[in-house]
């Protein structure tokens, strides 16, 4: 069932390449594809029961390389449950975003549908080989999205990132060897490890691995300093890709701090605890400052991107310093950790895809050259508002939820970490800033032919808005998957 | 002497020896049926190899056959069978085109007794025989170029050569054995001056057969003005015996010196030296030429902890196995393409070609390591040995150049993938290099996958 729903989408790609196929059919098949997809997690969701700490759900294992201890291994659990969902969510917005783009929609279609199985794939691997091999892939796929069909200056935004994230990838493969080596027997095995726990009693030698995973799960989140292949990716990405990236890709580094850095080096990570809380208070502040001096709308969200992720950050640094708090408070900041994420994931979506619709129209992402756009795209306004709100964790909607947990927990181990907190204002002062300026007063250069939001682009927005609100009214159906594994990875990290 | 032990290279010799005789008595448009004959040769020898079993020494323990020979006697056939299939529109026709492919056969030749050669005599037999063909192999194009690359190998080699000769000259007199079992034991006492400069004498003249520093020099050259075929098989077959034979001599020496920091040294600057050339080429080729380069460093990663990781045999194999039809792939690019001499010329590629450009963007990226191809599963196994053996800073220096060349790949496929009016060069395309590549490709993914099995198969082989 699980590999069945990582392999969909990828074998359905190779349905949609068959040569002769209609453009229409295509994209729409793109769009059934997703759905398929959608429907399966659904399921997968429906028949979710809580595992006993340390075990997953779901779990199918099949040896691939006996040799070096390395197998076949998926499972999930309230940690990559959510995020499967977010991304599942996600792609089925983007193929109904991309309904009306005739731009080579059969490539298109396909490179995304590998784009997700390798996206739900990472999740839900249970082996740091399998991990790392659909990690790769998504860096590779995400290359030829920017590279074949971004704009602007994409040849160079694509090889950046290439460049950049392969750093990243590289860095996190050291690591995986150390742990592989350090363990006995050796295993690439994560529920193994996490067993095992091979560098427990602490020591340089985990100190030393956990910082190469910790390089290169910092690149792809990505944190302060290493943050500055993300705007201009992207920049020149097209709408879809870019939801992509901020949307699932960014949360593949997120995630990996949870589940690789706490769960399976634990003592390490209360040696790295301290850095990682700093990097991610500085990646809130610097996220939002950056982002204030943007004249570029898209670039502006590719900021506050890295302040939203530095929350992530800021919370799983704090759960790793000592003698703090409570278990229950450090729990609370997990969970919000991973609120975060999936709250980013359909927010930033669907901001990038309200970016998108900017270009489609004017070929421009200048926020000056907009300006009064209430009044002729009256829905696009709403949309904006209700993303830009979300985004700026206004109650009711996920955003305050997730920033809510983080807080919570994270101040509650470390008192002054509350700084971070003039990060949020400055959210909400940019963003109902942006919205002053392109939705209200004098039309500007390109307002004048702009036409509102169409049918396949409401389609693919407002739901993820609406999960959003679900998320903020109602967040018990997340918090009751999430807050188990939250309290697991806690008691696991001790302390 | 168990002369049927070394079945599989009696068969490739006999394979170029009717190739060289045939080739006489055969009209020039039928010359495709010593193509079969040298394909049926090859096929055979894998064959033999596999289902021979007459493991253990041979030839009064000059020669070994174990796993590692068995495993060399396939990759070496196979990748040999694809660079033949790049024959299909190359040589076919061509006035040399019995003379090429008994030099292939004989090159392959050498380079199995390279693999298996368990005595300081053989290695250099087997140096000399896996040579003297590559020279002609190499200026088989009557071109300016091809001449200057012949020349060069042939002066690169003829000097490599006597090294090796008088380093086996210096390890057979501070010991003299020149047996690997014995090795061991006769040097454990010998003064380590000479022993030393034997080493590395020997070790240099490997090296020039593996193309790494110090003897690379031949490389890019032949890469670039031989023929799409040649370039393709010099590059990479001979790599097999090579690292091979450098895997059992630093096995067999004594544990007097650091001499996996010896073959450390040489693979950082391999694949240091092959990446930062590589940078600047335009010549697609002769890109691909440092790349090979470059890769020999990787190679040499598992020989440097030869014996004291585990896992540093089956790692190498299997990293032998995956660079074998990975790069055999990219050169089959290049010849499918035979009007494109630079890299702009793939502009526009993925429009005209997208079956061509999936394959180039996988044999390149599967250079570069990218899971799930079989190159990633080599560099991943290999690294582990490294780190396993104690040599973690070597690990680290693999990774920063395979971060380098990922580069000069992108600066390959970029051009490739872009969706601009395809160029000129891009009209032409020779249809039996083109399905090399893409069947090669496959190939080096689907080993990548199946590599459970690879090892798996690595596994049952007899012992040495």
């Amino acid at each position: 069932m699980l590999s069945l729903t990582i392999f969909l989408p990828l074998a359905l790609a190779a349905v949609l390449l068959l040569p002769g196929l209609p453009s229409a059919v295509v994209r729409w098949g793109w769009v059934a594809a997703s759905l398929a997809e959608v429907v399966l997690v659904g399921v997968l969701w429906a028949r979710y029961e809580t595992p006993a700490p340390g075990a997953l759900a779901f779990e199918e294992q099949v040896p691939w390389i006996p040799g070096v201890g390395s197998s076949y291994h998926v499972g999930l659990d309230g940690l990559s449950l959510p995020l499967v969902a977010m991304t599942a969510v996600v792609f089925l917005a983007c193929a109904l975003f991309a309904l009306r783009d005739e731009d080579r929609p059969a490539s298109r279609a396909a490179l995304f549908l590998f784009l997700e199985t390798v996206s739900v794939g990472v999740f839900a691997a249970a082996d740091l080989i399998l991990f790392f091999v659909f990690f790769d892939l998504s860096i590779v796929a995400m290359y030829v999205v920017i590279a074949g069909w971004g704009h602007g200056d994409r040849a160079r935004s694509a090889l950046t990132f290439f460049l950049y994230t392969f750093l990243g990838s590289l860095a996190l493969l050291a690591g995986f060897i150390g742990l592989y080596l350090a363990a006995d027997p050796h295993t690439f095995d994560m529920v193994q490890l996490a067993r095992q726990d091979p560098f427990a009693g602490g020591g340089t030698a985990g100190v030393v691995v956990l910082g190469a995973i910790l390089l290169g799960l910092a690149v792809k989140t990505p944190t302060v300093p290493f943050h500055t292949w993300l705007p201009p990716a992207h920049t020149d990405a097209p709408a879809v890709g870019s939801a992509v990236l901020a949307g699932v890709l960014l949360k593949l580094g997120t995630y990996g701090f949870v589940r690789l850095g706490m769960t399976l080096l634990p003592d390490a990570w209360r040696s790295w605890a301290w850095v990682v809380l700093v990097v991610g208070v500085v990646s809130v502040l610097w996220g939002v400052l950056v982002a204030l001096a943007q004249r570029d709308l898209k670039r502006m969200i590719a900021y506050t991107s890295v302040n939203h992720m530095g929350y992530v950050v800021l919370a799983v640094g704090a759960v790793g310093v000592v003698g703090g708090s409570t278990a229950q408070a450090r729990s609370v900041a997990v969970s919000g950790a991973v609120t975060q994420m999936v709250s980013h994931g359909l927010v930033t979506a669907a901001l990038f895809l309200l970016a998108g619709l900017f270009w489609n129209r004017s070929g421009t992402y200048e926020i000056s050259a907009f300006g009064g756009l209430a009044g002729p795209a009256p829905r696009t306004t709403g949309l904006f508002a209700v993303a830009a709100f979300a985004s700026l964790g206004l109650p009711g909607l996920s955003g305050f939820v997730a920033e809510f947990q983080v807080f919570t927990g994270s101040i509650a181990a470390v008192p002054w970490s509350a700084v971070a907190l003039l990060g949020i204002l400055l959210v909400a002062a940019l963003l109902l800033w942006t919205l002053q300026r392109l939705f209200t007063g004098e039309a500007g250069p390109a307002s004048a032919t702009f036409t509102d939001v169409r049918a396949h682009e409401l389609w693919a927005i407002a739901p993820l808005l609406v999960l959003s609100l679900v998320i903020g009214i109602a967040p018990r159906a997340l918090l009751a998957v999430v807050e188990p594994a939250a309290a697991a990875v806690v008691a696991v990290l001790g302390g | 002497m168990r002369p049927l032990a070394m079945l599989p290279e009696m068969l490739l010799l006999a394979g170029a020896l009717v190739c060289l005789l045939g080739g006489s008595f055969t009209p020039r448009r039928r010359q495709w049926r010593l193509r079969v004959v040298a394909a049926l040769a090859l096929l055979g020898s894998a064959v033999a190899a596999v289902v021979g079993g007459a493991s253990g020494p041979a030839f009064e323990g000059s020669f070994v056959v174990d796993g590692a020979t068995t495993a060399a006697r396939v990759v070496v056939a196979g990748a040999t069978l694809l660079v033949l299939l790049l024959a299909g529109d190359e040589v076919a026709g061509d006035d040399r085109e019995s003379e090429t492919y008994c030099l292939v056969l004989l090159a392959a030749t050498g380079t199995l007794v390279l693999a298996g050669a368990a005595d300081l005599l053989v290695l250099a037999v087997g140096f000399l025989l896996a040579s003297i063909p590559l020279y002609g192999l190499v200026g088989l194009r009557r071109t300016a170029r091809g001449a200057e690359a012949a020349l060069k190998a042939y002066l690169v080699g003829a000097l490599f050569g006597i090294l090796l000769l008088l380093g086996v000259t210096l390890l057979y007199g501070v010991g003299g054995t020149s047996s690997y079992p014995q090795l061991a034991g006769a040097l454990a006492g010998a003064p380590l001056v000479p022993l030393a400069a034997g080493v590395v004498l020997v070790v240099a003249g490997v090296a020039f057969e593996a193309g790494a520093v110090p003897a690379h020099f031949w490389v890019p050259d032949a890469a670039q003005g031989a023929t799409g075929l040649a370039a393709a098989f010099v590059t990479t077959v001979p790599k097999v015996g090579a690292v091979l034979a450098a895997f059992r001599l630093v096995e067999a020496l004594p544990d007097v010196l650091a001499w996996g920091v010896l073959v450390a040294v040489l693979a950082v600057a391999s694949m240091t030296l092959g990446n930062l050339a590589a940078f600047a080429q335009d010549d697609p080729r002769r890109l691909l030429g440092w790349s090979t380069v470059s890769q020999v460093g990787y190679l040499l990663v598992p020989v440097a902890v030869a014996g004291v990781s585990d896992l540093a045999l089956p790692s190498l194999l299997v990293y032998l196995a995956g660079y074998a039809v990975t790069n055999v792939a990219a050169f089959a690019v290049t010849t499918a393409l035979p009007d494109v001499r630079d890299l702009s010329g793939y502009a526009g590629l993925v429009r005209v070609r997208p079956g061509l450009a999936v394959a180039l963007v996988v044999a390149l990226l599967g250079l570069v390591g990218t899971p799930p191809t079989a190159v990633f599963v080599g560099k991943l196994t290999t690294a582990t040995a490294a780190w396993d053996g104690g040599m973690a800073w070597l690990v680290v220096v693999v990774l920063v150049n395979t971060l380098a060349s990922l580069f000069y790949y992108l600066r390959w496929v970029a051009p490739a993938l872009r969706r601009t009016e395809p160029a000129a060069g891009l009209a032409s395309v020779r249809p039996w290099s083109a399905w090399t590549a893409g069947v090669a490709a496959a190939v080096s993914v689907l080993l990548g996958v199946a590599a459970g099995p690879l090892f798996a198969a690595l596994d049952v082989l007899p012992p040495g």
